[in-house]
């Protein structure tokens, strides 16, 4: 099982520590980093594995969220499942 | 494969433009509950609803989190009342009202929708003593929605009982009139009622529905209408196209919230209900479609053919991301609820005539539409009458959910608050149908209902 951690806003220091710590202290596996300026916007986008995961998704997704609005970003934590049932056949 | 473009306009959809879920609904058959005495009924009706959607909120609850997607109603549908309070002759069906209302209070559900009569070819037992306890009923619950059919394509129409229903809006609307005579926004009347919609005032759980199971409805005028706005030069068909993918995605995203809601709650899945629903939030609005396909204001000459393109793409583009469609599905046009349509109506662009063609080509009809106080029964009985004839014509739902305003006129202003809205007191005609409607009887069923 995978999710997608989406971290949209201004460029700061240190972002990309900070969002990992949260993983890994929730045993969530980074598969993979993808980092660019979007549509006028600093777009992080991180694929993660949940499989292992020590707790219940949804305090992975409160984890993000009030990391997100400690440091003044927007911090989405969505299943996989939303984004390939939107987009794909 | 996962794709940048794809993530962020998913997260564009849902942050920007008010993409949501509308609702997951449970419809739950309560023909186990009827008995002979009505305080066992009610007993057994609480404990069935409170069993089966007890955790049907946290279920919601659950899936928004894990998703990322907001469930903006989480409601229950039962078997039409009518049915119950049929067997039990001497008694007060506002009961049942009590009970369903506690009942939603013990579940945290937003409606309970079922407090119902389907009366299209003539009133049976319980049925006439159900659409009389209306007005008492939604006084006196808040979360309680209530329908009543009295035409079908099949049947034709019941003009005693569409007679009845002119009276009942009235004084609902009286009973109510301290609380912006918000009984009337929780009842309509129908022609062509269908069995499995999810959406209120008008759900209801038909007696050819399974025991339990979950219907979702989605909404996401906002995607829509910010989808065109980047073709503002395109032919119609082109924009026909770029609906249908955008129903498509948003019908997706309904599929599977429902098989999750399912998977969680252990209840088969009915249908989605391939919707756009309004809301009075700025961005979603399905009269800022229609304006975007080229209308200075919703209401004006061209809105019924924008409109007919709109609900028929909705249709195409969900119908293949969808397992089952069924409900409503179609664009509504609830006047209150959306901004748009309150700015046009408002403005005296939006009519209360042009209203009823733009229904005769989407989904449902004459919805959420501010009146005068002063209407008289038999002026709101030959209201429903016209839309329940454009129902019954076309082979399709219409239903009319007026509201009379008590003590204001026209030019004056409802507010309801919520997802409801507000809406401005439209102007109805002075001469008077009192004669046609006190006539009674039935309007024969049209020749096409011979199909076998």
């Amino acid at each position: 099982m995978r999710a997608v951690v989406t971290v949209i806003g201004k460029d700061n220091v240190g972002i990309l520590h900070k969002v990992s710590e949260v993983c890994a202290e929730m045993s969530v596996n980074i598969i993979e980093v993808t980092q660019s300026v979007l549509q006028d916007m600093f777009a992080m986008i991180m694929l993660v594995d949940i499989t292992d995961m020590n707790r219940d998704f949804a305090e992975l997704v409160d984890g993000m969220t009030n990391l997100g609005s400690k440091l003044g970003l927007s911090i989405h934590t969505m299943h996989e499942d939303i984004f390939n049932s939107m987009h794909n056949i | 494969m996962l794709n940048i473009y794809n993530i962020l306009e998913t997260i564009r959809m849902i942050q920007d433009e008010c993409l949501d879920i509308r609702t997951i609904t449970m419809g739950i058959s309560l023909l186990d509950c009827i008995d002979t005495n009505i305080d066992r009924a009610c007993e057994k009706v609480y404990s069935k609803i409170t069993s089966k959607a007890g955790n049907l909120v946290e279920v919601g609850q659950k899936i928004e989190k894990e998703y990322g997607i907001p469930i903006v109603n989480k409601r229950i549908s039962v078997t039409p009342i009518s049915m119950l309070a049929a067997a039990c002759p001497n008694e007060s069906p506002v009961k049942f009202a009590k009970a369903l209302q506690k009942a939603a209070d013990t579940c945290g559900v937003n409606f309970i929708g079922g407090y119902s009569a389907l009366v299209h070819k003539g009133f049976s037992a319980g049925d006439e003593a159900l659409i009389k306890s209306i007005p008492e009923a939604l006084d006196i619950t808040q979360n309680i929605c209530s329908s009543v059919n009295i035409g079908s394509t099949k049947s034709g129409i019941n003009m005693d009982a569409v007679k009845l229903m002119g009276e009942i809006v009235k004084e609902t609307a009286e009973r109510t009139a301290d609380r912006d005579c918000i009984g009337a926004a929780k009842l309509v009347v129908f022609c062509n009622a269908v069995e499995d919609n999810p959406f209120m005032a008008g759900a209801f759980h038909g007696v050819g529905e399974p025991d339990c199971e979950i219907h979702v409805g989605v909404s996401g005028p906002g995607v829509v209408r910010s989808a065109l706005s980047k073709y503002p030069d395109a032919p119609i068909n082109e924009l026909a196209d770029i609906i249908k993918k955008t129903a498509f995605k948003i019908t997706r995203m309904g599929q599977l919230v429902g098989a999750r809601a399912s998977e969680l709650l252990g209840v088969p899945f009915g249908i989605v209900d391939l919707s756009l629903a309004p809301t009075p939030a700025i961005g979603d609005s399905v009269a800022h479609i229609l304006e975007e396909m080229g209308l200075e204001m919703c209401g004006t000459h061209g809105t019924t053919a924008c409109l007919a393109m709109l609900n028929d793409a909705v249709k195409k583009g969900g119908v293949m991301a969808s397992s089952t469609v069924g409900g409503l599905s179609g664009a509504f046009i609830p006047v209150s609820e959306d901004a748009g349509m309150i700015d046009a109506a408002v403005a005296g662009i939006l009519s209360l005539e042009k209203l009823e063609a733009m229904t005769a080509v989407c989904s449902v009809g004459l919805d959420m539409i501010v009146v005068p106080g002063e209407i008289s029964p038999e002026t709101i009985s030959a209201i429903i009458a016209d839309e329940a004839a454009i129902g019954m014509v076309n082979t399709k739902t219409t239903a009319v959910r007026l509201i009379p305003a008590i003590g204001k006129k026209e030019g004056e202003m409802l507010e309801f608050g919520g997802l409801l809205g507000s809406g401005p007191v439209m102007p109805v005609k002075e001469k008077s149908a009192a004669k046609f409607i006190n006539r009674g009887g039935r309007i024969p069923a049209p020749m096409h209902s011979l199909k076998n």
